[in-house]
């Protein structure tokens, strides 16, 4: 799986509430709507910014806070390709997994606010075209990824039935 | 080599003898739901083509978060649960019934030793009845209820040891707010906390959930303690369920252990707008207070509203600061009524709202002004938290928020106490 796209960035603890506010997401179940709002806390005009693919890319315990899995439903909504952070909070990391949305766990530092990111996640690299710089990626446990390529844990079920990763 | 609580509960549950890091698939004893995330575990559930729930007696559905409705939009999504949970026979509980993590344990549905997975962060509140309970997002519920299973990576333990005696006025909300100010937001991700210690023996059951409940404000995956006699009693009181208390192997293998004496701890604050902001409250200065909150399934249970009502009877909150109590569940709304709880709040000045999340999570009952100071009972201040980006809140004790209300600043709560 390669994904190429700019980075956005945010800093440490970006909690749920920012990612997708609870003001919004109790309202209804339309992702294409809630993903309006995405980071509407830290950033108003995020939104409009964002091409698709691009690229969420963070610092340290990205997604802490509550379970809202409308928070990687909206991302995925507003063509954000992958989160890139330092480290994420582990039901927002679930959520993703069991989403479909891809993440990144590796040194941000060396990447800054608009630049050109291409990420292999076969090969385990991001590659960082505006500065040239190679940077190496965490890899996914098997049981991750098999849900991750199936394409989240709702076609996992469609598919098996159940858990099934043998 | 000895094992810790989350590892034993985790090997007993997947039929494996399993050690931290290892990823593998357990049976679960419940699964729960709040309105917050079933409509979309129930989407889902559908899209998974999947017909009937593993088991409707281990599973439940609350109606807690937005409660009764403010909004068209929710009334509907309430309205997907209702059907849903009257079609697969499921435990349900409907508007005025409680915040889910009181209702769960008080309902009898957990006891120690099980495992455990909820659509709500909070879920690590059973870990104080010894219960490996975790919060998981909508999918991983759709899997639960249809399966009965789900895959776990073992989180490592960081061990908590708290030694010394409270004093009075400080109370188990100060110890985990005091917790996790040293370990940071972040200082326990993906491990399980577990909770020991003579300060930890000390404390009724009611106050241990407090401090399980906030495990996720550290990262932590479960806020694990031992079942000790309390524990069994309280247990026994609430559910009819056989069980087999957990605990850890002395010579079992921490990722951290952290030594703490809370003798001479004072009542303490989380301040705007993370929750390991926290402070003494003597070091807290002149920080005026338009609303104080007491509830939530942090703090709306007996020992909570006792204590506020201990400082509030007979005499009247400040003329510019409101206050809003939300009992944690029917049982004790009727039970505070019972001892005059409610009578004294009221008489206070205080609004009261319907047992349940209360205006915890800012989709009704009391969303703060911009440039307004609120006081809560609460386990999360996160800018926004309670509707309002431009609004303030800080956390604290019943007793902290009951005597900040009275004076219209944050106030120590030991000066009402003596
Ligand atoms: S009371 Fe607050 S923290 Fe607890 S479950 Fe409800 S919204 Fe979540």
């Amino acid at each position: 799986m390669k994904l190429t796209g700019k980075c956005h960035k945010f800093g440490n603890d970006v909690n749920t509430d920012y990612i997708i506010s609870g003001r919004h997401k109790f309202k209804t179940l339309d992702m294409k709507e809630l993903a309006k709002y995405v980071m509407e806390d830290l950033d108003p005009d995020f939104y409009s910014k964002v091409n698709a693919g691009d690229f969420i890319v963070a610092g340290t315990n990205f997604g802490c806070g509550s379970s809202r899995e409308q928070a990687p439903l909206a991302i995925i909504n507003a063509n954000i390709g992958a989160v890139v952070a330092k480290s994420f909070a582990r039901i927002f990391y679930r959520n993703c997994i069991n989403t479909g949305l891809p993440l990144i766990e590796c040194d941000t530092d060396q990447i800054n606010a608009g630049d050109e990111l291409e990420i292999n996640l076969d090969e385990g690299t991001l590659f960082n075209k505006t500065t040239g710089k190679v940077i190496s990626i965490a890899p996914l446990p098997p049981v991750m990824l098999k849900i991750l390529t199936e394409g989240g844990l709702v076609e996992h079920f469609k598919k098996h039935g159940t858990f099934n990763f043998d | 080599m000895g094992k810790t609580i989350a590892e034993k509960i985790l090997s007993n549950k997947s039929g494996q003898d399993v050690k931290a890091n290892d990823i593998v698939i357990a049976d679960l004893d419940f699964v729960m739901g709040q309105d917050g995330t079933s409509p979309l575990a129930i989407k889902a559930f559908e899209n998974m083509q999947a017909k009937r729930v593993f088991d409707p007696e281990r599973i439940a559905m609350v109606i807690d978060h937005s409660s009764p409705s403010p909004l068209q939009g929710v009334s509907e999504l309430h309205r997907q649960m209702r059907v849903f949970a009257q079609q697969q026979k499921i435990n349900f509980y409907d508007i005025g019934d409680g915040v889910c993590h009181q209702l769960v344990p008080e309902q009898g549905h957990v006891v120690p030793g099980d495992l455990v997975i909820g659509a709500d962060s909070h879920t690590c509140t059973y870990g104080a009845i010894n219960a490996l309970s975790t919060g998981v997002g909508s999918t991983d519920l759709a899997a639960g209820i249809i399966s009965g299973k789900l895959w776990f990576k073992v989180p490592e333990t960081f061990k908590f040891i708290i030694n010394g005696k409270l004093g009075e006025g400080v109370f188990s909300k100060d110890l985990i707010l005091y917790l996790i100010g040293d370990v940071t937001a972040d200082g326990a991700t993906y491990m399980a906390a577990e909770y020991t210690g003579e300060a930890i023996n000390d404390l009724s059951v009611e106050a241990r959930f407090t401090i399980s409940n906030m495990a996720i404000e550290m990262g932590a995956k479960c806020g694990l303690m031992e079942a000790d006699d309390k524990t069994i009693a309280w247990v026994r009181e609430h559910s009819k369920k056989d069980f087999t208390p957990v605990s850890a192997d002395t010579d079992a293998v921490y990722a951290k252990i952290k030594e703490y004496d809370v003798s001479s701890l004072e009542p303490q604050i989380a301040q705007p707008h993370t929750v390991d902001n926290v402070t003494g409250i003597s070091k807290i200065g002149d920080v005026p207070i338009h609303q104080g909150v007491i509830g939530t399934c942090t703090n709306g249970r007996m020992e909570d509203l006792r204590i506020a009502a201990r400082i509030l009877k007979g005499r009247r909150i400040n003329k510019d600061t409101r206050l809003i109590v939300a009992a944690s569940s029917r049982q004790i709304m009727l039970q505070a009524m019972r001892e005059g709880l409610m009578e004294i709040f009221m008489e206070a000045g205080a609004a009261i709202v319907t047992p349940g999340c209360g205006p915890c999570v800012g989709t009704h009952n009391g969303v703060p002004s911009d440039g307004e100071n609120v006081i809560s009972t609460a386990n999360r201040n996160f800018k926004g938290r309670m509707g309002n980006n431009k609004a303030f809140i800080y956390l604290g004790s019943p007793a902290t928020v009951a005597a900040s209300v009275l004076t219209g600043q944050i106030t120590d709560p030991r000066q009402f106490l003596v």
